[in-house]
């Protein structure tokens, strides 16, 4: 079965292509790149007009399932991914139980084979339970299949664990994300500190207890000349921590999610709880920063951190509402509001969602040269849209983007060559 | 003019203009407090439920006295009996009250804009009798209340509140109000105590006590929360006593005629020292007094009640 992509704008930043070429697929891989392709027996997909660039890549995603399906599931999380343009997504640990066993990295990944619309890359736990007491089966897992540790959303406290859990991992090829806080600077914080959340009288989540905590995990990297990734940093210090620890050669590489460069703490104001999550959103400074960040490199990937919780949960007063909004569907539009802010280009922003997040979890995909997976998106970088939060595809509606006009959208999906989503 | 707000959720909402409608409502119904026979019959009738998910005496007290002496019947609902133990969400807890139609309730809870979200999912009218560390306006007016029964007027005056400002509700109502009104406002307190970006709410921020009450007019002495305290804040209410306390001493640097407040419940000694908050500058009692005559006001005016005339 081969499909022949025609009149499209391709972008491979891995390859730096980026131009008007077609694109062969034959058996799920990619047989040719060049401009007058033909292949009598292939389905031709029209792609004028549109940019057509490898799947989109997203490393920080909850999906919640085993466990928590109320919220979201397996199907619904990658039919949701497959919607935003995203053919391959990193699942985070914190499920019920917790990916802390090879079983369990085993059942998602054969769960997503057989009814996923998107490849899953499972991230397991750095310690057992997500306890912070004894070091997860590392060894194990990663061969279980597994492409990070992270303990997201509790921070490993001790820093002797988190010392060892660098360099047991590291032992077998895999880089520790870090959810970087000082959970007593956190204490019972519920948004930013800093002027509105005194308005509001909300307990606030001081900017160093990120900074403090990114640079506690930084110098542990460098210390047992590990890799580190630091999920979604929200401040201006620690963009700025990440910057000086790169140029001094430390293995440390980043990600922001598109609600840290599109929102500050403003948002909150009216006590809108789909504007909580943690990080939380932070200061326009910070927000400037962490654009300047990957304008200048300093950020590596743009990741969703995609939180889905259920009605319930965020229908209730401000400091018991959970942590989190859905993010699969937004990744698109939000991320070319950068490129028409003039922060980024566009060959920028696709290899900020394709190689680059790729290169960080160790995966063979985000790049469309000949043989590799047919992974590709078909994007309209202009398509108007209203995001309407009850139309998602998550099972989980927490948006604070509802009612938004957003600009740009994938027109189609393809999972190794089979068409996963239309718009 | 005429004001009938549908609820009462906080002083940052309300203009001036308003405001002092509220208080010259409010002298018009602390006239009845002092009757022989303490009860009109304005809001014959209307049910009025104080729905307080928080321990409260003062506040809970007045406002029920407020609504018996408008003939309003009253009920009180505290969370150690109410559903909320068994799980029962605050929407629902909410919703089952109004299913029984009462006009009015007056809620107090530990959640900032637990109020904001009560009003937003009502139909009764909401008064907020202090959300979380938000705002607290019953307080604030019949403070403003007060200090204008001692200065008859509040522009110009300068007023310092000084303490627990970080977990405090009648903070930010009390900025609001005095602000709007044309009042100098100090806030003081050790640094620990004061979050960030109050200076934005319209006040200078003190770290000196003796520096924050030079030459003033008023003084409102926070209480310290002993039972919110987290053990990081101050080391000991005995250090606290001895650089943020009013006493004898240091009050002379305010104006001679200073007045002194206190939302109450006192803690004598630490805040407050006894010689003060039972000295000649005191108006803690009054504020009391005063609190029943706003809070009348209040549920007069929410329950759409016409301007009153004087008699």
């Amino acid at each position: 079965m081969k499909i022949l992509v025609i009149n499209g704008h391709l972008i491979d930043p891995k390859n730096n292509i980026d131009g008007q070429s077609d694109l062969l697929i034959d058996q799920g891989r990619v047989a040719a790149v060049g401009t007058g392709l033909n292949a009598d027996d292939a389905e031709i997909i029209d792609a004028a007009g549109l940019l057509v660039t490898p799947g989109l890549i997203d490393i920080h995603v909850h999906l919640r399932d085993p466990g928590l399906e109320y919220k979201e599931d397996i199907i619904s999380g990658t039919r949701a991914a497959a919607a935003g343009g995203v053919t391959s997504l990193a699942c985070m640990p914190n499920t019920k139980p917790v990916i802390d066993s090879a079983p369990i990295v085993e059942y998602i990944i054969n769960k997503a084979r057989r009814h996923g619309s998107a490849n899953v890359y499972p991230v397991a736990a750095i310690s057992q339970a997500m306890k912070g007491d004894v070091l997860s089966e590392m060894g194990e897992l990663k061969a279980a299949g597994c492409v990070a540790f992270s303990d997201d959303g509790v921070p490993v406290v001790s820093g002797e664990l988190m010392r060892r859990a660098f360099e047991y991992a590291d032992t077998f090829g895999a880089p520790i994300i870090s959810h970087a806080e000082d959970l007593s600077l956190v204490g019972e914080g519920c948004m930013n500190e800093g002027e509105v959340a005194t308005e509001l009288g909300l307990k606030g989540i001081p900017w160093v207890a990120e900074d403090a905590a990114t640079a506690r995990d930084i110098m542990l990297a460098e210390f047992t000349n590990s890799r580190l990734h630091v999920a979604h940093v929200s401040t201006r210090g620690s963009v700025e921590l990440i910057r000086q620890a790169k140029a001094r050669g430390v293995k440390v590489t980043c990600e922001a999610t598109p609600h840290h460069f599109t929102l500050t703490d403003e948002a909150v104001r009216g006590y809108n709880t789909n504007a909580k999550m943690n990080p939380p959103l932070r200061r326009q400074a910070d927000v400037d920063a962490v654009r300047v960040g990957l304008a200048d490199g300093t950020i590596d990937a743009i990741a969703t951190d995609h939180a889905p919780h259920h009605y319930d949960e965020k229908n209730v007063e401000f400091a018991v509402a959970l942590n989190g909004i859905v993010g699969l569907e937004t990744l698109l539009p939000l991320t070319m509001n950068l490129v028409r802010d003039g922060i980024i280009s566009r060959q920028q922003a696709i290899a900020l969602m394709t190689c680059q997040p790729a290169a960080i979890i160790g995966i063979d995909r985000g790049s469309l040269e000949v043989g590799a997976a047919a992974d590709i998106t078909l994007i309209d970088p202009e398509l108007e849209w209203t995001l309407v939060a009850n139309e998602l595809k998550s099972k989980s509606k927490n948006t604070p983007f509802g009612g938004w006009t957003m600009r740009g959208a994938a027109i189609r999906t393809l999972l190794a060559g089979r068409t996963v989503y239309q718009r | 003019m005429n004001f009938n707000p549908k609820h009462i959720l906080g002083i940052k909402d309300l203009s001036a203009a308003e405001i002092h409608f509220i208080l010259d409502s409010a002298a018009s119904f602390k006239e009845i407090n002092s009757r022989q026979i303490k009860k009109v019959p304005t809001l014959r009738g209307k049910t009025i439920v104080n729905l307080f998910f928080e321990a409260s005496t003062r506040t809970r007290t007045s406002f029920e006295i407020a609504g018996k002496r408008l003939s309003a019947d009253t009920i009180n609902i505290s969370a150690s009996s109410s559903s909320v133990v068994k799980g029962e969400t605050l929407e629902d807890t909410a919703k089952n009250i109004e299913a029984m139609h009462p006009d009015i309730i007056v809620m107090r809870h530990s959640a900032s804009g637990a109020c904001d979200y009560l009003a937003q999912r009502l139909k009764c009218s909401v008064i907020n009798a202090g959300d979380g560390t938000h705002e607290h306006p019953s307080q604030a007016l019949l403070d403003v209340f007060t200090i204008r029964q001692h200065k008859e007027k509040i522009e110009g005056l300068t007023v310092t509140i000084a303490g627990d400002v970080t977990h405090s509700r009648v903070v930010r109502s009390n900025i609001y109000c005095l602000t709007k009104l044309g009042a100098k406002v100090r806030v003081a307190g050790p640094r620990t105590m004061l979050p960030p970006g109050l200076e934005k709410l319209g006040c200078e921020v003190y770290t000196d006590l003796r520096e924050a009450i030079r030459d003033v007019d008023c003084i409102m002495m926070l209480r310290i929360q002993r039972e919110r305290q987290g053990k990081t804040l101050i080391p000991s209410l005995r250090e606290y006593a001895r650089f943020y306390g009013l006493n004898p001493e240091n009050i002379k640097l305010a104006k001679p005629d200073v007045i002194v407040l206190h939302p109450g419940p006192m803690n004598r000694g630490v805040e407050i020292s006894s010689q003060v908050a039972d000295g000649p500058h005191n108006v803690i009692l009054d504020q009391v007094e005063n609190g029943v005559a706003v809070r009348m006001a209040l549920l007069y005016l929410v329950s759409g009640g016409e301007p009153l005339q004087q008699n």
